[in-house]
């Protein structure tokens, strides 16, 4: 490895040795690519042409006031409808340049399996999903935009069912299949590379959100705001943000039922730290060190482990971590389509349900930024059934 | 002499492979279980190897999986296969035991008072299988801390360097995978590790012995003619606890028929005696 992979004590590479020549190709790989112009540019066009960058930075009209101004960085205007979308695109440049014919990835709402299976399409790359059976069952609408796709959508049926199962199953594919398989993986968890180079890959989230608030504003935010399931779309946000210090870092778990009990994934508030799935990070686990199942409405949100930055970022004290309940996120997330006619994602309504309650405590002027990282369509039938007929 | 030196000492005498049998512990619940690791030394097993149930298993496939659930819906916790490994000891002095496990199992209890409780116990070795060598250093640390000898995997596809890494590292013997992929008896082993097995002798790495995809004798000879100092079989064994009547006679017979594959200078000593 030519980097720690190490964020503190976070991270590093807890694989099996079988794998660790694949993620040392892996890191060769991105280092190459980062360093090459070529690699840079057809990245860039594609983020322009194929996925719609830049995204706007849009100021809520009816959400907040003069005074407490609310903005929404609209990663769910992005092609394929989330954020996952631009390290999606980067790491299946990788993969071909790599020389890999197969992608295999995990997917919890199926947003980052939508993602990788339009990579899939667009570079002719034989494509694999691992979704939990739980969430195949409650993201049907992602599971045929990926099958539309040409994906092979796998359910997994083993332990919870859900996000950290099927992690399990890529990561036991990837074992077997790294000589012609690229593990397109989701977001900034995993071992090292894939923490700091999907947050490399992601970054452009903050990198423009910050030129565009200094464009309206003529000043830094007082905080940025995104939801933390495994933690991309925050670390997209928050990475050019890191060395101003007068921004607040706000990263939003979801705190499901409730904090007090257990059926939330607030891995940050609540876990300790522990390795799962290839990194050193705060992990929900029992007292034995067994993982915890852990609980969102928003299935993209539910995971027991997060990023290793995050973690680092938590300990240092440099980013604040709190909890949003499934009520007060589907709160949020109907105020937003009934008052900026914004449809978000479950899990972008966590982050933007905890600004709403800053800026009901605003008695200053106060700028924040909510990375609005997903659209809700995927989320209809559930909200229906959550919401109501509101009639 | 550890009781890994003295097996492979007594069986280069006699020209033979080291055969270690692989159980889920608590699996399909703690009495059956320890019944079963009798069955393994019954059966002719020179070396156990056991799990500690997990809850995500990365490095197994579907049956050592499904054996870790059953343990776990047991109600099945570490300190339970501690002291049943204490139990298994008692009975057993000489043969050496290696606890296949996973890195968040250590650290959940603290690597200092993990490796303490495995010394407790008279677990021999610990393998942790999602920590490689680069990873391995505070592991191996606190394990010789505590007089248990670190085992680590090595690969058809590990590079050199980390080969002597895992030789300076590595104690008991060393883990070699047969091919690429999880656990599992469906995939058979690969052929063709001469290369691996004399670079880690060149390296000065303790003996190595292959696992993954051994179900038949003919593994066990391929194998060991290769230069493997000995075999581990666990998938098939474990199938058996899942699917058999009487598994302890199952599992018994079962590695009788490996164990014998492993006597590669059988035919020699009978043509000798005449």
């Amino acid at each position: 490895m030519l980097m720690s992979g190490r964020f503190g004590a976070f991270g590093g590479t807890y694989v099996p040795e079988i794998l660790m020549p694949a993620l040392t190709e892996l890191e060769a790989a991105f280092v190459e690519a980062q360093q090459d112009e070529t690699f840079r540019t057809e990245l860039d066009d594609l983020l322009a042409k194929y996925a719609g960058r830049p995204t706007p930075l849009t100021r809520c009209r009816n959400l907040g006031s003069d005074r407490a101004r609310l903005y929404l960085k609209r990663e769910d205007l992005l092609h394929g409808g989330a954020h996952k979308t631009n390290q999606v695109l980067a790491q299946a440049l990788l993969a071909k340049r790599m020389g890999k014919t197969r992608l295999i990835a995990e997917t919890g709402a199926g947003q980052h399996g939508v993602a990788t299976a339009l990579a899939g399409a667009l570079f002719g790359l034989e494509t694999r999903i691992y979704m939990g059976a739980v969430d195949v069952e409650r993201q049907k609408l992602n599971v045929f935009r990926m099958r539309l796709m040409g994906a092979e959508v796998v359910p997994v049926e083993s332990g919870s069912r859900t996000l950290k199962d099927a992690v399990n199953e890529a990561l036991r594919d990837w074992t077997a299949s790294f000589a012609d398989t690229h593990y397109l993986l989701g977001t900034v968890a995993g071992p090292h590379p894939f923490p700091l180079m999907v947050r490399e890959f992601q970054r452009v989230i903050g990198k423009e959100a910050r030129a565009q608030i200094l464009e309206e504003e003529g000043r830094l935010p007082d905080a940025v705001i995104a939801c933390v399931g495994g933690g991309s779309n925050a670390m997209g946000a928050f990475a050019d943000f890191i060395a101003d210090e007068s921004v607040r870092l706000i990263g939003v778990e979801p705190a499901g039922k409730g904090l007090d009990g257990r059926e939330h994934g607030a891995t940050l508030l609540r876990g300790r730290p522990g390795i799962l799935h290839g990194a050193e990070t705060y992990v929900l686990q029992d007292e034995d060190g067994q993982i915890s199942e852990s609980w969102s409405v928003s299935a993209g949100l539910d995971y027991p482990a997060v990023g290793p930055e995050h973690a680092y970022l938590k300990d240092s004290g440099r980013a604040e971590y709190l909890g949003v309940t499934d009520r007060e996120a589907l709160d949020a997330f109907a105020l937003l389509a009934r008052s900026e006619g914004i449809v978000c994602a479950f899990e972008s309504a966590h982050a933007l349900a905890h600004a709403l309650k800053m800026i009901e405590a605003a008695h200053e002027e106060t700028v924040l930024i909510v990375n609005l990282s997903g659209r809700g369509d995927k989320d209809m039938e559930q909200a229906q059934r959550l919401l109501g007929s509101l009639e | 002499m550890s009781r890994y030196d003295e097996m492979f000492a007594r069986l280069r005498t006699r020209g033979d492979g080291a055969f270690g049998g692989f159980l889920m512990l608590g699996d399909p619940d703690l009495e059956t279980s320890l019944g079963l690791l009798d069955a393994l030394v019954a059966g002719g097993a020179d070396m156990i190897e056991v799990g500690i149930p997990f809850s995500d298993p990365i490095a197994d496939g579907p049956v050592i999986q499904a054996a870790a659930v059953r343990a776990l819906e047991a109600g099945v916790t570490p300190a339970d296969c501690f002291e049943l490994l204490a139990a298994f000891r008692a009975r057993h002095p000489r043969i050496p035991v290696g606890l296949l496990t996973y890195a968040n199992l250590v650290l959940a209890r603290g690597r200092e008072a993990f490796y303490r409780r495995c010394a407790s116990a008279g677990i021999d070795s610990v393998l942790v299988a999602d920590v490689p060598a680069a990873e391995a250093e505070p592991f191996a640390g606190a394990a010789r801390d505590h007089g248990i000898a670190p085992v680590l995997i090595a690969a058809a596809n590990t590079p050199d360097a980390v080969l002597e890494r895992i030789a300076s590292l590595c104690e008991g013997y060393v883990y070699c995978v047969s091919r690429a992929g999880v656990t599992g008896a469906d995939r058979a082993m690969d052929s063709g590790h001469e290369r691996l097995f004399q670079a880690l002798a060149a390296a000065g790495a303790p003996p190595p012995v292959l696992g993954f995809g051994i179900s038949r004798p003919e593994h066990v000879r391929t194998a060991l003619d290769s230069g493997a100092a000995g075999v581990i079989s666990g998938s098939a064994i474990v199938r058996l606890v899942e699917q058999a009547g009487d598994k302890a006679a199952a599992v018994r017979a079962f590695v009788a028929g490996l164990k014998a594959a492993t006597a590669q200078k059988e035919v020699a000593r009978e043509a000798a005696r005449g």
